[in-house]
């Protein structure tokens, strides 16, 4: 069986996150760069089923500047067996329609039987990548599962929502996305590093896939204008008179937080 | 390449740009297994005196444990990535760094340079992967900076063909209690020769030592040997003379070199991070004059510390480290850690002397590290015979 695992480098959660103003782009320089920890739990998802499963294939494929190369090593490190990385600077501030495009003439090129991604990011949160990709890779998807068996020629996972958890499957191949429900990634160990140097790492731009970036017949999204999100007010003090309940609660409804 | 250029202020001299690509994977992955696996619970191992033995796996698949070690499972990494290692692992806390020194450069070591094929073979594999635990056992009780007082005895054994019996006792020894071998050097009547015990041999018992002030995530014990009987194979073949464990110490010294400036590293982000938060005088402490002054001299020293570390890395990697060296970065590297430990409580003010955070934890770590592997004054005595040419041990 043949898997991608889609992996995002995207700002240090942990550290400070800016919004570039001129560019509207998130500030790559404001904090270390790593690889998003829900993609590392479909990496997980994927190297689990591959140790148990001689013969699986697991490569990732990541859209990214051309300065990701260490995270790309990471996952190499942690146990992909290659890598696929996109880099063209015309996909600078791709929105979700260029990136799904560009992701699925990648994925195609390689070949699959599934796909795994995490079901947003942390960055963008866009959260619509997963679908878009089904759509046009024209397979079915099992998204947002917050468990998954992995069996021959099928996936099958519970998916939460709001109203209690609904099991699904799908046939592959197929795209699958994942909730930080599933199991945290192993450490790359000091074998996996030294392994991961010698693995096949390609590197594609956009004329590689055939993908005009300003297609002038595509539907694109484009971001008018950006602002930082404003310094943190005060907060409101409730002291105690007797109703601080009744107040809280009224401040509760009144910001749509009940 | 850099992975955290641009991000970590306290890099003054861009230290990470003189490592290569690879020795900063190695770093970031141990950096990482800190943050996820040793941060979270030190503050209560610390204070209950709990050493996690099921960490010792984890280190092992990692590849922790004889990493610079050839064969026999181990990882074969270069010195300078075992100290970018070490270093990570002490800013996490001493007693799991000298977990890792004690299993991979003092005991793993031993057998490793002075085994026979069969023992190397019989323990250097598990121990590499944590499921079996080493412990190194020279200083005696009478017999501390000068092991060459030592009085356990090795008595070549009449009844028993070319096998030994061992008397006498030793004190300090790390990990002895859960060991699954101990590598025990004893004099003999040939000089001090090293043997290896496997637990539960009659005779041999390990003792913790407890309470203790400092390295409370870590275990040492007393042992005594009465009359401890041992077979021809239990010696270690190749090593002869004080200088057999003298090398594995000098590992270990090498490993700590750098390891203190993780604590000290450690103590200065965390000092660094209160200190722009916390306000009095309606200002955060970091915007004082005094503040600024004591956060700038444990970055130099931090600094400059890693600097000498990664000389001593890279002069290991191409053999021709010297022992007096390894005494300058032992020396100045511990005594400066301790230092900017004990300042950067000052900035925590009452809550540094709490386990909510680091430092004082580390200052307390680092005088067992400024004692064990030769303490300053012996280091200082090594460095004063190199410089005048006498010796003034005795
Ligand atoms: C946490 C911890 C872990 C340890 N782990 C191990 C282990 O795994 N295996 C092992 O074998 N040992 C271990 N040790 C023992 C350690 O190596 C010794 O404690 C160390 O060698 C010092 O010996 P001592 O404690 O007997 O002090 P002493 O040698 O009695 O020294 C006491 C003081 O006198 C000073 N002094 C000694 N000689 C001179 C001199 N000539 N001139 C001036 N000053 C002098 C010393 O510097 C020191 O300040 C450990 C110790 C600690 C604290």
């Amino acid at each position: 069986m043949k898997i991608i695992v889609l992996v995002k480098e995207v700002p240090d959660t942990y550290g400070d996150r800016k919004l570039n103003l001129e560019t509207g782009l998130a500030d790559r320089e404001a904090s270390e760069a790593v690889i998003d920890e829900i993609s590392e739990r479909s990496l997980e998802l994927a190297l689990s089923f591959a140790d148990a499963n001689a013969g699986t294939e697991v490569a990732v494929l990541t859209l990214a500047s051309e300065g990701a190369t260490a995270t790309i090593r990471k996952a190499l490190a942690m146990g992909a067996g290659s890598a696929i990385h996109v880099s063209d600077e015309a996909l600078r501030g791709a929105d979700l329609g260029l990136t799904a495009e560009t992701l699925a003439a990648a994925i195609r090129r390689v070949g699959f039987d599934l796909v795994i991604t995490g079901n947003v990011s942390t960055d963008g949160s866009g959260g619509m990548i997963p679908a878009m990709l089904a759509e046009l890779l024209d397979v079915p998807h099992a998204t947002g599962l917050s468990s998954v068996t992995i069996s021959d020629g099928a996936v099958s996972g519970s998916r939460p929502v709001e109203s209690g958890v609904q099991q699904v499957s799908a046939n592959l191949p197929a795209v699958l996305s994942i909730t930080e429900a599933l199991p945290g990634a192993r450490f790359p160990n000091f074998k996996g590093i030294m392994a991961a140097k010698k693995r096949p790492l390609e590197v594609l731009s956009l004329s590689d896939l055939g993908i005009t970036a300003d297609n002038p017949e595509a539907a694109r999204s484009i971001m008018l204008t950006v602002a930082e999100k404003p310094p943190r007010a005060a907060g409101v003090k409730i002291i105690d008179e007797g109703d601080a309940g009744d107040r809280l609660a009224d401040f509760l409804v009144e910001n749509r937080l009940a | 390449m850099s992975v955290a250029a641009g991000t970590n202020t306290s890099d003054l001299l861009d230290l990470d740009a003189l490592l290569s690509s690879g020795e900063l994977a190695v770093r970031n992955s141990v950096r990482e297994f800190v943050k996820d696996k040793i941060r979270p619970s030190i503050a209560h191992w610390y204070e209950d005196a709990v050493f996690p033995r099921e960490l010792a796996p984890a280190l092992g698949s990692l590849g922790l444990l004889g990493m610079h070690l050839d064969g026999y499972g181990c990882a074969s990494r270069s010195a300078v990535e075992y100290g970018l290692a070490c270093l990570e692992l002490e800013a996490g806390d001493s007693g799991l760094r000298t977990f890792v020194s004690v299993q991979g450069s003092l005991a793993m070591t031993a057998i490793h340079s002075f085994g026979s094929e069969e023992q190397k073979r019989s323990w250097l594999p598990g121990m590499a992967t944590g499921e079996l635990i080493g412990c190194f056992a020279l200083t005696e009780p009478t017999a501390g900076s000068d092991p060459s007082a030592m009085t356990t005895f090795a008595q070549a054994d009449g009844h028993n063909g070319s096998g030994w019996v061992l008397n006498g006792a030793k004190r300090w020894i790390g990990l002895a209690s859960i060991a699954d071998v101990a590598v025990v050097w004893a004099a003999t009547n040939d000089g001090v020769r090293g043997f290896l015990v496997p637990a539960g041999t009659e005779g041999f018992t390990a003792t913790p030592i407890e309470p203790k002030l400092s390295m409370r995530a870590s275990i040492q014990c007393d042992i005594t040997l009465d009359n401890v009987r041992l077979g021809p194979e239990s010696l270690l073949p190749a090593a002869r003379g004080l200088r057999g464990p003298f090398s594995c110490l000098n590992e270990a010294r090498y490993g700590i070199a750098w390891g203190a400036m993780g604590a000290a590293r450690d103590s200065y982000e965390a000092a660094l991070a209160y200190s722009l938060e916390r306000l009095q005088f309606g200002k955060p402490l970091a915007g004082y004059q005094l503040t600024q002054e004591k956060l700038v001299n444990m970055v130099l020293e931090i600094q400059k510390g890693t600097l000498l570390a990664l000389q001593l890395g890279r002069r290991k990697d191409a053999g021709t480290l010297r022992p007096e060296q390894i005494s300058m970065g032992k020396l100045n590297n511990v005594r400066e850690a301790i230092a900017i430990a004990r300042e950067a409580r000052t900035i925590l003010g009452g809550n540094g002397i709490t386990l909510d955070y680091s430092p004082l934890r580390h200052a307390n770590n680092l005088e067992s590290v400024r004692t064990y592997e030769g303490t300053d004054e012996v280091h200082t005595l090594i460095l004063g015979q190199h410089l005048t040419g006498i010796a003034a041990f005795r």
